[in-house]
């Protein structure tokens, strides 16, 4: 048991998707102008990957190796599809504000690569926990840049006023730039405090990376880096 | 009144500059941030892009208008393009290498990559979403779809370059240690995305629509 929660608690900080492994970037940019809007977006994704990473390790001696990437992301569509029509029907103001980022959850890469890089290989259970502890580490990553990025630039926190009595809202915090910025700051600042290396970018993180290099030999686009 | 061809040149510039999907939208950010070390794979990877997002314009867009919409199957058009879009790159990567080896060897490491870059799954639903509303003075059709994903896809290009550029240079500054690897790369986005916001409003003023 104890054993599983490690499984769990490592996606927290240790192995956080979004600060340390540089997965779902996308999403992390987009959606985190606000902090309600990004918390919605964390418990959308975790629920898309507890749900993904649980089926396919139940479904992984079926799946044949050669037709693993298409196979996951039919199962990730599937969960997509689920998770969009509830949140129509019941959340449609969050619908409204993830707008095109809800169905872009399928090729979030932080589902396929927990699907690549831990569901293909371990049991139910545990890929569940993982699945539940990466979706947790990203939901945390996200609304921490939401509530800083949203404090900036309008000056609210969840929607109510906080700081209009004495700052002028910095608008270029809820703009892409923004995003850019208060996410190197956020993973500089997290790394320092770990007392660890900041992550490169690159594409050990792809959860492409494996089908890319066995194909060509070469390193992922990268044109034979020199190392 | 605008002509027809007025609105597909501002739907162009406005899908290069003022909607950037990387720089204004955030939407493909993984290639832009991974494979943007060299001009020439990041030239590569986004004219893959550009060529795949067209290619899978052209084909979800009579399924969501001739299938989809007309079975009122909307549903499931996030499963249907993604499995589309798969589909599609495999066909591709299949026939570029059996007729064209010239275009395989420069785009072919790419392309098993693409399923899964957001900006192609995007580009179709986005274009799906746009169908019937009137952008530009004239009512958003097939043409207006594909010229939008040509426009989007040289958009990818144009950051991509910019930033290969940047990230070029920067290679030989010194870096305070507390922001070296990803942090400095990604305030150097910013900077770059805080100069595309000069663009907007160009659209508009410069054709007057």
């Amino acid at each position: 048991m104890a054993g599983n929660m490690k499984e769990f608690t490592k996606g927290l900080i240790k192995e956080n998707p979004t600060l340390v492994l540089l997965l779902g970037t996308c999403p992390t940019l987009a959606i985190s102008s606000s902090a309600l809007d990004s918390l919605g977006m964390g418990i959308a994704a975790t629920l898309v990957l507890v749900c993904s990473n649980a089926v396919i390790s139940a479904l992984k001696r079926f799946i044949p190796d050669s037709v693993r990437i298409p196979a996951f992301i039919t199962v990730i569509a599937s969960f997509v599809s689920i998770i969009q029509m509830l949140i129509k029907a019941f959340v449609p103001a969050l619908d409204k504000s993830l707008g095109i980022f809800l169905p872009l959850i399928v090729v979030n890469c932080i589902i396929l690569g927990r699907a690549e890089m831990f569901a293909s290989k371990n049991k139910v259970w545990p890929s569940i926990l993982d699945g539940l502890g990466m979706g947790c580490g990203f939901t945390l990553a996200i609304t921490t840049m939401g509530i800083i990025r949203e404090l900036l630039g309008s000056g609210t926190l969840f929607g109510l006023p906080v700081t209009e009595k004495f700052m002028e809202p910095i608008g270029i915090f809820s703009m892409t730039a923004g995003g850019f910025f208060v996410y190197g700051i956020l993973i500089a600042t997290v790394n320092k405090i770990a007392k660890r290396r900041n992550p490169e970018p690159g594409c050990a993180s792809c959860p492409m990376a494996s089908l890319c290099q066995s194909k060509d030999k070469r390193e992922c686009g990268e044109g034979g880096e020199d190392k | 009144m605008i002509s027809p061809v007025t609105s597909l040149i501002a739907i162009v510039l406005s899908s290069i500059l003022t909607e950037n999907y990387v720089l204004a939208q955030s939407i493909g950010i993984c290639p832009f941030l991974g494979v943007s070390k060299k001009t020439g794979t990041a030239v590569g990877m986004s004219l893959a892009v550009t060529f795949v997002m067209t290619m899978a314009v052209a084909v979800t867009w009579p399924i969501q208008h001739f299938v989809l919409e007309k079975y009122g199957l909307e549903y499931l058009q996030t499963i249907v393009f993604i499995l589309v879009i798969a589909a599609l790159v495999q066909l591709v990567e299949a026939i570029l290498k059996k007729y064209v080896p010239a275009l395989y060897r420069a785009l072919g490491v790419y392309l098993p990559l693409i399923t899964t870059n957001c900006a192609v799954l995007a580009v179709t639903v986005l274009c799906a979403g746009r169908t019937g509303t009137v952008i530009y003075g004239n009512t958003y059709g097939y043409g207006s779809a594909l010229v939008n994903a040509l426009g989007s896809g040289a958009g990818y290009l144009v950051a991509m370059v910019l930033f290969s550029g940047v990230r070029q240079k920067m290679e030989n500054s010194d870096v305070p240690n507390f922001l070296k690897g990803m942090p400095i790369t990604l305030i150097a986005a910013s900077i770059l995305a805080l100069s595309f916001l000069g663009f907007g409003g160009l659209v508009e003023n410069l054709l007057g629509v």
